[in-house]
């Protein structure tokens, strides 16, 4: 369990980031917190030539909101300082929540927001927050910078359309508006596991009615689950117990999770559908 | 001598803060990876990427081009030089055993590098010695093995079938060993009795998981000649044996020590090859050498445990009354038979357990599969054997429509049957008799404790909301003491202190602590001025080590003996000196006094100067002595565990709202000690119940290799544990003392199945193995759904 040679440079600016990742001969990865590129290099199942550091780059190490009242996370800033954000906590409760599932306290220490998006795990909770909440993902090379939304971003298991010579500088949460609440559902079987299966779910309200919702599973997909037909199921109606049976009902064929020795595909299904009655239920409350 | 006639005991009893406490919290501990040695080279492990092969051309020619790379081993380079291992002294059939149930008991050496053919996963096949282990690993990448694929077989009871393929190519078929033993006529009590309930009970395999995974450091003395041996071993002289003869060396010039360990629980108490190929290369090299096993290693190619499948009967009278128990029961080996008729043999001998169970008939084998070998877990074979007798003795009740503790009290042995015959023999093939003990007195404890009318009336109130409450009782015994020895020196040193060394070291059990308590009660002194060194073949001649809840009875014992036996010789030596009567002499504050009169005193530092100087006296310095015990019989411990639970239908979840343990564990000698390995030992067994399990897929590839997958119980698994304690002190031997270093891992198992079975009984769940996890329980209620009543 010791990694095989690489090379190791610790970037001090994004531009000196980006100009490392752009030597395309070699195979280099970004270091953020390591929390599952060192496993992955112990393990001798990557052998990247060069790890670029990027934790040490001042500009990434901060959460800002703007004048937009969008809130703008650093690719160094670690889990645990986003956790103890009080700005996150009031406006964004349910990414607060979401980091709060995230391993154990010496894992978000090390562990940044932005490597949990970038490396994509199907079980873990960050990138179907991201892609409930909208949010917008910043990635700059030396050919450009793109902004690309959540929506597109994740493209499979351990995947995003991240091109090899990007590096993702920061992710971008949008203000969450009036009449609207949301809901981060988890199950694990021990504190700290990754999720046998999860949920995200964002409604907005108008007057009586669902107006707007989101559901995003993890953990029952090779990235984040948007089931569209349960969302439509919600709309334009109050959430009572026969419009939340709906949506779940619609799970039944959107679902596909594949089982593993944790969990068969089925109770994965399962919990998927008992939590989406619970997140449903909490963020229709939470709508005020 | 026994304490109670020296007058009062000031310090046995009573609950010593652990002196090595303060030293281990400070981070000072030194364990194998803190070693350092100038020069020291690091060893790395190819193994097996395969369950069954042959191997062709274990090329190892890149490998060892690499820059850094010292030396590279295969089996070709062992040739003629070192013997395949054997656990001899596990191998021994006692010659009762042997005479009486003639157990068949095959044995197959393990090969220290694969030669021909691998046969698990995780096997090792070549070796490789470079500056470090990151270097070594390096050049692990680059040995080139070809292997020719054969048919694994994983499963026991499919190895054990006619036409299975064979797990070894060269063995006649999978079976390791076999065996039938029995008391009374079973086929003859079953024809009469009321109730007959039959049942099969699993456990699955564990992996013991050691805090710190296992390593050696091996170092030949550039002064002495000697080689020395820094091992996290549980059993450093029978390692200082095994490496002699492996080696050609006489057994004085191989210094085995033990450092501070990081948990052992058995993993660490059986030789490996890696402790006997890591001295080769120092020999070999003339440089210190160390390997330190990896998580993923210890995980796949550290020793397995526990599983065993049970095919068990029991019958009774209308009354519930036992009659007879039958039991046919596999025990998967793995790819060797490594420790012989250990754990099978403490299965059998344990499964009838705290209960009078007139005819007994049990048939045990041991199979070979092509997974990593099994050897003694905490328990040892005994929760297994409670699993499968507490589970057939809930089943009992429920046909009975009787009460789990109620069926247990009228079937358990009473104080007024002690000691008490089962009829069966023991692990040395001699009479099982236990010792002492009060059964009936710990089921009211913990009836009480639990308060069993209330949880039975909480369970019927909880069902009407549509929540399930269950509860759960597990009884088990532990024969502790095992033999044949321990020893232990007690020796006044030049400054007045005392040193005890024994061969029992300490993998966290606090024996600094309880030695001390023993030697300083029977000296007379303060347990400050005392301090322990075990585990240090170079300080006492003999040893056998800390497993199988043995190293309290038997090295305290010894030390107590030889104790005594310096006691009498400072007595004796200062009463030649001080031209006194050594009766009218007494030991106080590290000072020999003459009793009533304080002023007439001489200290042992003086005392010990003295001696070389005395003209005409006997010229005998005697204020060192080793004594060796051997335990006469087990010392027979037992423990209760009652659980209540609560479990979520709609997502399997098990919930533990109480967890009571009741144990009997002889005189106690520190309390705080005591719990605190109940509960350590219940916390690990707790892990067992609801989430581990070592699993391999078809092919026999390990699908649990890191701590992700093979779920360890964590801070929110264990829930406060409340124990009480009864008190039979041992008649076997002076101090009164028994063992009870595994029997907290014994009973969760069992008490957390009967709960959750009991929870759910409304949906007709049988359960038949652990761990009860989430994904398996969901699946058993979606079962029994279909036939909710």
């Amino acid at each position: 369990m010791k990694p095989a040679p690489f090379d190791y440079r610790a970037a001090h600016s994004v531009a000196e980031a980006i100009r490392l990742l752009g030597d395309g001969d070699r195979e280099i990865k970004v270091l953020a917190g390591g929390q599952s590129l060192l496993p992955v290099l112990n393990m001798r199942m990557g052998h990247p030539d060069v790890l670029v550091d990027i934790c040490r780059i001042p500009e990434l190490g901060s959460i800002d909101v703007d004048s937009q009242e969008a809130v703008h996370i650093g690719a160094a800033v670690r889990q645990a300082q986003a956790h103890a954000d009080p700005r996150l906590r009031s406006g964004w409760p349910v990414l607060t929540e979401a980091i709060g599932h995230i391993g154990h306290p010496q894992i978000r220490n090390r562990g940044t927001v932005c490597g949990s998006l970038a490396h994509n795990d199907p079980a873990s909770e960050l990138p179907a927050v991201a892609v409930a909440l909208d949010a917008e993902l910043v990635a700059r090379s030396q050919r450009g910078l793109r902004r690309l939304n959540a929506a597109d971003f994740f493209d499979g298991p351990f995947s995003t359309v991240l091109e090899e010579d990007e590096l993702l500088t920061e992710v971008v949460f949008p203000r969450q508006p009036a009449w609207s609440g949301s809901s981060f559902q988890e199950f694990s079987t021990r504190v700290g596991d990754f999720a046998t299966a999860g949920v995200v779910v964002r409604l907005e309200r108008a007057g009586d009615v669902v107006s707007a919702a989101r559901l995003v599973f993890f953990g029952v997909g090779g990235s984040p689950v948007r089931v569209a037909a349960a969302e439509q199921a919600l709309l334009d109606a109050p959430v009572t117990p026969s419009s939340t049976a709906a949506a779940v009902s619609a799970l039944e064929e959107q679902l596909d999770p594949v089982g593993d020795i944790h969990a068969t595909a089925a109770f994965r299904k399962e919990l998927a559908a008992q939590l989406a009655v619970t997140g449903i239920n909490q963020a229709w409350e939470r709508c005020a | 001598m026994t304490p109670e006639e020296e007058g009062p005991a000031p310090f046995i009893g009573r609950s010593i803060p652990r002196v090595e406490d303060d030293r281990l919290l400070r981070g000072q501990g030194r364990f194998i990876d803190d070693l350092q040695i100038e020069g020291m080279l690091e060893v790395a492990f190819l193994r097996s990427p395969v369950a069954h092969a042959r191997i062709h051309e274990v090329d190892l020619t890149a490998a060892a081009g690499l820059p850094g790379v010292v030396a590279v081993y295969n089996a070709a380079a062992l040739v003629g030089r070192v013997e395949p291992l054997l656990n001899s002294e596990e191998l021994r059939i006692p010659e009762g055993i042997r005479s009486t149930i003639d157990p068949v008991v095959r044995i197959q050496p393990m090969p220290l590098l694969a030669s021909g053919e691998v046969n698990y996963v995780g096997q090792a096949i070549a070796m490789v010695v470079a500056e470090s282990r990151y270097l070594a690993e390096d050049a692990l990448e680059v040995i080139d093995v070809r292997y020719d694929e054969l048919p694994a077989v994983i499963d026991p009871e499919a190895a054990l079938e006619e036409g299975s393929p064979r797990v070894l190519l060269e063995a006649e078929d999978n079976i390791g060993i076999h065996l039938e033993h029995g008391t009374g006529d079973v086929d003859q009590a079953l024809r009469s009795a009321a109730v007959i309930v039959e049942d099969t009970f699993a456990s699955q395999r564990y992996v013991p998981s050691p805090m710190e995974c296992r390593g050696i450091v091996a170092h030949r003395d550039p002064f002495s000649g000697r080689l020395t041996v820094w091992s996290n071993t549980q059993t450093p002289h029978r390692v200082r044996g095994h490496i002699a003869s492996c080696l050609g060396l006489p057994a004085d010039d191989v210094h085995v020590v033990a450092v501070d360990v990081g948990g052992g629980f058995g993993q660490k108490g059986i030789l490996v090859v890696e402790e006997l190929l890591i001295p080769l290369v120092a020999q070999d090299l003339g440089r210190p050498v160390r390997w330190t096993e990896d998580r993923q290693e210890n995980l796949t190619a550290g020793s397995h445990a526990r599983e065993q499948i049970h095919h068990i009967t029991a019958a009774a009278d209308e009354s519930g009354r036992l009659l007879a128990v039958r039991d046919r029961f596999v025990v998967n080996l793995g790819a060797r038979n490594m420790v012989g008729l250990v754990v099978p043999y403490n299965s059998l001998c344990h499964l009838i357990g705290p209960y009078r169970v007139p005819n007994v008939q049990i048939e045990a084998t041991g199979a070979l599969t092509n997974t990593m070998f099994t050897s003694p877990y905490r328990g040892a074979g005994r929760p297994e054997a409670t699993f499968a007798m507490e589970r057939i003795m809930d089943r009992l009740a429920a046909k009975l429509e009787m009460e789990p503790a109620e069926l247990r009290a009228r079937n358990v042995v009473t104080p007024q049957e002690m000691p008490y015959q089962t009829g069966l023999l023991d692990r040395r093939g001699l009479t099982q008799q236990y010792d002492s003990g009060d059964y009936p007195e710990m089921l009211d404890r913990a009836v009480k404790m639990i308060d069993l009318p209330r949880v039975r009336t909480e369970q019927q109130k909880a069902r009407v909301d549509g929540r399930y409450v269950g509860v759960g009782f597990a009884m088990y015994l532990e024969a502790t003491a095992l033999g044949p020895f321990e020893g232990a020196k007690v020796s006044v040193l030049p400054s007045g202190r005392i040193r005890i060394h024994t061969g029992a070291p300490s993998q966290g059990q606090g024996h600094r602590t309880t030695f001390v308590q023993i030697a300083a009660d029977a000296l007379g002194v303060e347990m400050g001025e005392i301090e322990l060194v075990a585990g240090d073949t170079a300080t006492i001649p003999f040893g056998v080590g800390t497993i199988a809840s043995r190293a309290l009875v038997t090295a305290e014992n010894a030390i107590h003996q030889a104790a005594v036996l310096v006691r009498q010789r400072i007595l004796d030596s200062a009463a030649e000196l001080m031209e006194v009567d050594p009766a009218d002499l007494e030991i106080a504050d590290n000072q020999v006094v003459v009793k009533g009169s304080p002023g007439s005193a001489m200290s042992l530092a003086e005392l010990m100067r003295a001696i070389p100087m005395t003209q005409g006296g006997s010229g005998r310095d005697g204020l060192s002595e080793v004594s060796y015990f051997q335990p006469p019989n087990y010392a027979t411990s037992s423990g209760l565990h009652a659980v209540v639970v609560e479990v979520q239908p709609a997502t399997g979840r098990v919930e533990i709202l109480d967890y009571v343990v009741v144990h009997e564990a002889g005189r106690i000698v520190n309390p705080q000690i005591a719990d605190a390995q109940i509960v350590g030992g219940t916390a690990q067994g707790i892990g067992g119940a609801l989430l581990e399990h070592m699993q391999y897929d078809e092919a026999g590839q390990p699908v649990t290799s890191t701590f992700m997958d093979y779920r360890l119980p964590t801070v929110d698994t264990v829930p406060d544990i409340r124990l009480a304690e009864v008190v039979c002190p041992s008649p076997t031997n002076a101090l009164g003392v028994k063992g009870l270093g595994e029997g907290g891992a014994v009973g969760p198992p069992a008490a957390l199945a009967n709960a959750v079975e009991d929870a759910l009984s409304p949906f007709g769940v049988v359960i038949h193995s652990c761990p009860l996890t989430p994904d398996r329980l969901w699946a058993l209620l979606r079962a029994g759904r279909a036939t909710e009543r």
